[in-house]
């Protein structure tokens, strides 16, 4: 089987060295030293290794490296642009509480991201089902909901 | 009942906290503190124990002072206008990062951003028994703020010195010394330039009072926030080392398996793979984890079972299992006025039975290590809330002594009381010894779920003698193994036999979140439910009638008015309820409010109101999400979570068979924060959740004339609980 040699992360290729079966989230910790993305589960259960495919929430845990050939990956080490943090990351600093031990943070923002594209302002509910996936054992979804409605806020102030 | 937090600043060891010795080693000498950090002032701390034996010697400490043995910590303000504090405590997303620096900042007069904490470090920090039963706040916190008001006065000192005038004219603020009759300034870092001074607390400098508080009692943010929303943190599982391995253990088929034989596999089924077999350890290391786990997958092993307990026979084996255990782990008895008597001549008597299952702690962080030999000397960073005990565990398990290993705990990915020991950093460092180069080694969930330990599963059994004034006479309670954490009631009642009785128990046990003081509010609140019923009072008014204490009727008050209690009628399929308590140092009453689902008999809870006292409020915020977050992790204990077991296998040992709170299963929660400037700070990281499981339970008989007296109460709706 043909090993797979690049990837394209937060618009960069990088390059790699894994079977096409390997779990993306294992190629971006032990490869490419990015361990913004964590491991919780290993069944797509958690939703604390969610990354954006093609601008989709994603579990790497269970997504294959064979399967991301040509698309554009984007983990929580890529929302940050010029130094400016993604609105959701500005959202969850400002919703400081909503921070425990936070391990959950990198899926939680992704999700988060992925579901703001899709759905600018969603109400308090449509974002807890969007985020049923996601678990904080910590017991801040409260705070989470918080972040992410303030998020939508913001980007709703933005583009008035 | 009560009994006073402040009595003692160690820790009262409970059973099923994980507890090791009081090893004290300090070897550190006081020159090396500044060959460490640079000139500047150095306040260390001393515990009471070593303040004694200085006193005992009838000579104040002063400085120069060779330093006592045990310390709790020190606190240094260097000439880079950094103050760094070192603390054997560590960050498992409590936020005591960020609550000590506030008590640092408060007491110092020192901007809070310019204060570094070293944490859990056992080459840098003192030793520190562990980072558990919500100790932090009541005993670090304090002396912190002590350590930093005698840093303050000894800065005055300084300045007073310099300029020749009094120090008691001075005034310290923002990390600057003015003298407000001749405007002149200057700065800590300015101040210590040169200076190598140390002085030993405890000294008797006036702490600023909790009503004067200017950053203490503010809701600040978590310190270091921005590397957590953008990934950068490196929690233990993200550690790395060059030239690091992966390690893998081969895990016996079940509970009490021993290893008969193994045979390694061939040396070319994977490239670099190190294979280690030592005693009935068998693991490897390899390039990746993805490697290690196929090398281990290959191995061909043959291990002897032994037939264990199941799930279906726990709560009679442990009714009919009593050991005798000695110390904190020992039964536990509580007898006052005649309670035989007083049952035998009640107006009602009531008896019941009550039953808790073993449950997970579950971190979303699973255990992880990264070990690290450089000739005799060990580095393990990893994810524990002992770093010491762990030290002590890698010095047995690889006898070496402890002064060559350095534990490491960056901050992690939470723990609830689940990490008090060191398997993974043992199993690491023994892989990281064979294959001669780091190892790092990360438990799967399904390790997580079976190779750690557990809340203890119980029996509790409580009979009840009541007059029809509604005032109890007999109160006896018997726990069978889950734990003496909170087993006296805080009722007033004449007559009381209150038993903890150790048992054998089928699975591994320890510490969790809040330990037995659930399991022994569920049964006791749900209990004083069943007897208002009995004699037909107001569940609330049935527990204020029996109750003195005044900390503990403020929050049921408060809990009650939040939520409407009294006023309000649930609607249909709804039903209300109310539980509380007191442990460790703090008070708090819940109400929550339940529907029931009519085809599925599902329970879903609609809205939670806690009301929460703890002293004075350190920071107001990170008080309420420590009161969200227990409350949201309670629902799981209190509704669906169980660790189902057979014969030394855990059945349900992923995420996609043992159910934890999410999203959908979060009601409306509402907190109120009762603050007692007037009182000391108390740890919130545990108490808050206490009163969550007893107030749905009640909540559910509210709405269904069902009582349920077991935990979970639901896992598949009430039919079938």
């Amino acid at each position: 089987m043909a090993k797979i040699q690049k990837l394209r992360v937060n618009g960069t290729e990088r390059a790699i060295d894994a079977d096409p079966q390997s779990s993306l989230l294992t190629v971006l910790r032990e490869q490419l030293d990015m361990t913004g993305s964590k491991y919780g589960c290993g069944e797509g259960q958690c939703g604390a290794c969610t990354v954006l495919i093609n601008g989709t929430a994603r579990r790497s845990c269970i997504t294959t490296v064979g399967s991301t050939e040509g698309r554009e990956i984007t983990t929580i080490e890529g929302l940050e642009h010029h130094g400016r943090l993604h609105p959701v990351q500005d959202a969850f600093l400002a919703e400081g509480a909503a921070l425990q031990c936070a391990y959950c943070a990198s899926g939680m923002i992704m999700s988060a991201v992925a579901l703001l594209k899709t759905n600018p302002h969603p109400s308090e509910q449509e974002i807890a089902a969007a985020m049923e996936g996601n678990l904080c054992r910590c017991g801040t979804n409260p705070r989470i909901i918080a972040a992410i409605l303030r998020a939508s806020q913001a980007h709703q102030e933005a583009g008035a | 009942m009560r009994h006073d937090p402040t009595v003692s600043s160690t820790l009262e060891p409970e059973r099923y906290e994980f507890c090791a010795p009081t090893t004290h080693r300090f070897e550190l000498q006081r020159r090396d503190f500044f060959k460490l950090l640079g000139a500047g002032v150095l306040i260390i701390s001393a515990v009471p124990e070593a303040i004694a034996r200085q006193e005992s010697g009838a000579r104040a400490p002063q400085f120069g002072e060779p330093l006592p043995k045990e310390i709790s910590a020190w606190l240094h303000i260097g000439e880079n206008g950094v103050t760094t504090v070192y603390t054997g405590k560590v960050e498992i997303g409590q936020n005591i990062r960020t609550s000590l620096a506030q008590a640092v900042a408060e007491e110092l007069r020192f901007p809070l951003e310019r204060i570094e904490l070293v944490m859990g470090d056992t080459q840098l920090t003192p030793y520190d028994m562990g980072t558990f039963g919500s100790r932090t706040t009541p005993t670090m916190n304090l002396q912190l703020r002590k350590v930093s008001a005698a840093a303050r006065e000894t800065l005055l000192a300084l300045a007073a010195k310099q300029w020749n005038v009094d120090a008691g004219g001075l005034v310290a603020s923002d990390g600057k010394i003015t003298d407000p009759g001749t405007k002149r300034t200057v700065q800590y870092a300015d101040l210590v330039r040169g200076q190598q001074l140390s002085q030993i607390i405890p000294a008797d400098d006036p702490l600023i009072p909790a009503s004067q508080w200017t950053v203490e009692g503010q809701s600040i943010a978590k310190v270091d926030a921005r590397d957590f929303v953008t990934g950068k943190h490196r929690y233990p599982s993200d550690q790395t080392a060059p030239g690091m391995l992966y390690g893998k253990v081969l895990r016996p088929p079940s509970f009490g398996a021993t290893l008969v034989s193994v045979d390694a596999p061939s040396q070319d089924f994977v490239n670099d793979v190190t294979f280690v077999h030592d005693g009935d350890f068998v693991g490897v290391a390899a390039a990746s984890s993805e490697a290690a786990a196929q090398a281990v997958a290959a191995i061909h092993a043959t291990w002897k079972e032994q037939p264990q307990p199941s799930r279906t026979e726990l709560f009679d084996y442990l009714k009919n299992s009593p050991v005798e255990a000695k110390g904190f782990e020992g039964a536990s008895r509580y007898e006052t006025g005649s309670v035989d008597q007083a049952l035998a001549s009640a107006d009602h008597r009531l008896k019941q039975t009550y039953h808790v299952n073993y449950i997970a702690h579950a971190p979303l962080e699973p255990r992880a290590a990264l070990a690290q030999w450089s000739g005799e000397t060990l580095t393990v960073w990893t994810g524990t809330q002992r770093p010491f005990a762990v030290r002590t565990e890698l010095a047995q398990a690889l006898r070496i002594p402890e002064d060559r290993i350095r534990v490491l705990m960056p901050d992690m990915g939470s723990a609830y009381g689940g990490k008090h020991t060191g398997e993974c950093a043992v199993e690491a460092a023994r892989l990281a010894r064979a294959a001669n180069r780091p190892i790092k080694l990360v438990w799967t969930r399904e390790e997580e779920f079976t190779w750690a330990y557990f809340r203890p599963a119980g029996v509790i059994e409580i009979s009840g003698g009541v007059g029809l004034d509604g005032m109890i006479a007999a109160w006896e309670f018997t726990n069978y193994n889950s734990g003496a954490a909170g087993i006296r009631t805080f009722y007033d009642i004449p007559n009381q036999r209150i038993v903890f009785q150790p048992t054998r128990y089928p699975l591994r046990q320890g510490s969790y979140r809040a330990l037995a003081a659930t399991a022994n509010h569920f049964a006791r609140e749900s209990f004083m439910d069943e007897m208002a019923h009995a004699v037909g009072q107001d569940p609330l008014e049935f527990r204020l009638k029996n109750l003195k204490d005044e900390r503990l009727r403020a929050v049921f008050q408060a809990a009650a008015e939040k939520f409407g209690w009294g006023h309000a009628q649930p609607a249909v399929g709804h039903g209300f309820g109310i539980g509380g308590g007191f442990e460790k140092g703090g008070n708090v009453a819940t109400c929550a409010e339940v529907a029931i689902d009519p085809s599925t008999s599902e329970v879903r809870i609609v809205r939670v109101v806690v009301a929460f006292e703890c002293g004075a409020i350190v920071n107001p915020d990170n008080l309420k999400s420590q009161i969200l977050g227990g409350n949201v992790m309670g629902i799981g204990g209190a509704l669906f979570e169980a660790i189902d077991f057979d014969n030394g296998r855990v059945l349900n040992a992923r995420f996609s068979k043992y159910r934890v709170p999410r999203f959908s299963d979060v009601p409306q929660i509402d907190v109120v924060l009762v603050d007692r400037k007037d009182l000391p700070s108390t740890g919130a990281g545990e108490t808050p959740l206490v009163g969550l499981a007893p107030a749905v339970g009640n909540a559910i008989f509210n709405a269904t004339g069902k009582r349920i007296r077991s935990l979970p109460m639901a896992p598949h709706g009430i039919k079938s609980a």
